[in-house]
């Protein structure tokens, strides 16, 4: 399903090697359209992998992953890797924010929104630093246009990175732990900002280990462990009822670490 | 000493500092220039040519300038390569330099966060987009500290271009010894003359640093 600014992903048999580390497993995941998706498992599991394997930052070697029926990265599945023009192309409908939010430290924060609009989209400087501002704002930073990423705090510069991810207007957003690097009183501002988009129809797969949070807004919860994707159900199911031991362990093992 | 020397002379050690300063720029100028395109292509280019770029340098950083110039110089004509003096001199100073400048970017580059780099590709820019908007910008704040260095350093080296009889600084400063045996003044005046010129690259590239790195100033905010 495939509607005007939402895209879906299709999954297929996905298989990942680091040289000999088999890091994802076959794994076949349906993500819909306008839905958020989160990707929950113990750490080292292969959440970032999978994640990166969607806008190919990280290469695959089996399978594929489909994006509204094309492949990423590959000429088909199983192919040649596309080229470098191509896989712009398609990376220019997807919006990326990382754990350590990778901001540009050399740009102001309306500069590092702007960048992509004038560099990607061809936007003049003018219309781009308006666009910026107005990204900025709608994270509540419309007052730190003009502050560098090292003035900032963790979840400021975060909220200004979802801002440039969206100011590009991506049908699908990919989230890689956005609030694992922040404190923990800052974290309640990135999500209640990643709230807010998810409410608007815009396709999303975030990793996270704020499992109050994907039960809350996630539309459906894959859980991976040792590079397979265990199970993938709604998140009533996953967190209320979970149907393997693994995922029972799992949970356990957070709620005795946030217990006090 | 014999101050009447230097008005008398003046003019010809005017323009030997002038050939100085003419062969500084372009060598270093060049220099930076080659040496960037050496440590890009080592970083994205092929295997076999990383192995060929680093006997380059291998090879450029491992003779003494004195050497490279007179197999340039005087060796050149047998391969067909005659040059005059001053064109010798300043691609003797690019070849020269432009293995330390390799070498210097080579650091900045690896210096770059991937991070910066990854979050350029998610967003769909070009490669060559990166390198000129995110990952040259970052570099330069580790890497104009050093280049400044070398290029202090390279300020000095063009003496050596008096062998090959570029009307530089010394072959200037030699030929007025030579003339008056005022050796004392000769080697003063070439000091004094080496260390003003050196003394304001200093301050350019303290100018150049403080440019690139503002964004980390405590002073900026907003």
């Amino acid at each position: 399903m495939t509607s005007e600014n939402a895209s879906s992903v299709e999954i297929t048999a996905l298989g990942k090697y680091y040289n000999s580390f088999h890091a994802l497993k076959n794994i076949n995941l349906s993500i819909p359209a306008g839905k958020v998706t989160c990707l929950i498992g113990p750490s080292g599991s292969g959440k970032s992998t999978l994640l990166r394997c969607i806008n190919f930052l990280e290469e695959y070697q089996e399978g594929a992953v489909e994006i509204d029926g094309q492949v990423i990265g590959l000429e088909s599945v199983g192919g040649r890797k596309m080229s470098a023009r191509r896989l712009r192309e398609m990376r220019r409908s997807i919006g990326m924010v990382f754990q350590q939010f990778n901001l540009w430290p050399h740009m102001t924060a309306q500069q590092n929104v702007a960048e992509a609009l004038v560099q990607v989209q061809g936007l003049s400087k003018a219309e781009a630093a308006r666009k910026a501002a107005a990204a900025l704002q709608k994270v509540g930073l419309g007052d730190k246009t003009e502050s560098f990423p090292n003035r900032l705090s963790g979840g400021q510069q975060q909220r200004v990175a979802i801002a440039r991810a969206v100011a590009m207007e991506p049908k699908l957003m990919l989230f890689d732990e956005p609030t694992s690097a922040l404190d923990p009183e800052l974290v309640g501002e990135v999500l209640t900002v990643i709230k807010d988009l998810a409410s608007e129809g815009m396709t999303m797969v975030i990793v996270t280990h704020e499992m109050g949070f994907a039960a809350h807004v996630a539309d459906q919860v894959a859980f991976l462990e040792a590079g397979e994707l265990v199970s993938c159900a709604p998140p009533a199911e996953i967190f209320r009822n979970p149907s393997d031991a693994r995922i029972k362990a799992f949970l356990e093992t957070y709620h005795a670490r946030n217990q006090f | 000493m014999d101050i009447d020397l230097f008005v008398q002379y003046g003019p010809i050690l005017l323009c030997g500092l002038l050939n100085t300063v003419l062969c500084w720029i372009v060598g270093a100028a060049g220099g930076v220039a080659l040496g960037f395109v050496i440590a890009v292509a080592m970083y994205y280019g092929p295997r076999p040519l990383r192995y060929v770029l680093r006997g380059y340098i291998e090879v450029i950083r491992g003779t003494p300038f004195l050497i490279q110039l007179f197999i340039l110089y005087y060796g050149g004509p047998n391969i067909g390569l005659r040059l005059d003096p001053v064109p010798a001199g300043i691609l003797g100073l690019i070849i020269y330099g432009s293995p330390y400048y390799a070498e210097i970017f080579r650091a900045g580059l690896q210096a770059v966060p991937r991070g910066m780099i990854e979050a350029g590709r998610a967003m769909a820019m070009s490669e060559g987009t990166i390198l000129r908007r995110i990952t040259l910008p970052i570099l330069m704040v580790s890497s104009v500290p050093p280049l400044t260095n070398f290029s202090i350093i390279l300020t000095k080296e063009t003496a050596i271009l008096s062998i090959v009889t570029v009307p530089e600084l010394l072959y200037q400063v030699q030929t007025m010894s030579a003339e008056t045996f005022a050796y004392m003044e000769a080697m003063f005046a070439l000091a004094l003359f080496y260390w003003g010129f050196v003394e304001v690259i200093s301050w350019a590239g303290r100018k150049l640093e403080l440019k690139t790195n503002a964004f980390l100033s405590k002073e900026l905010s907003a």
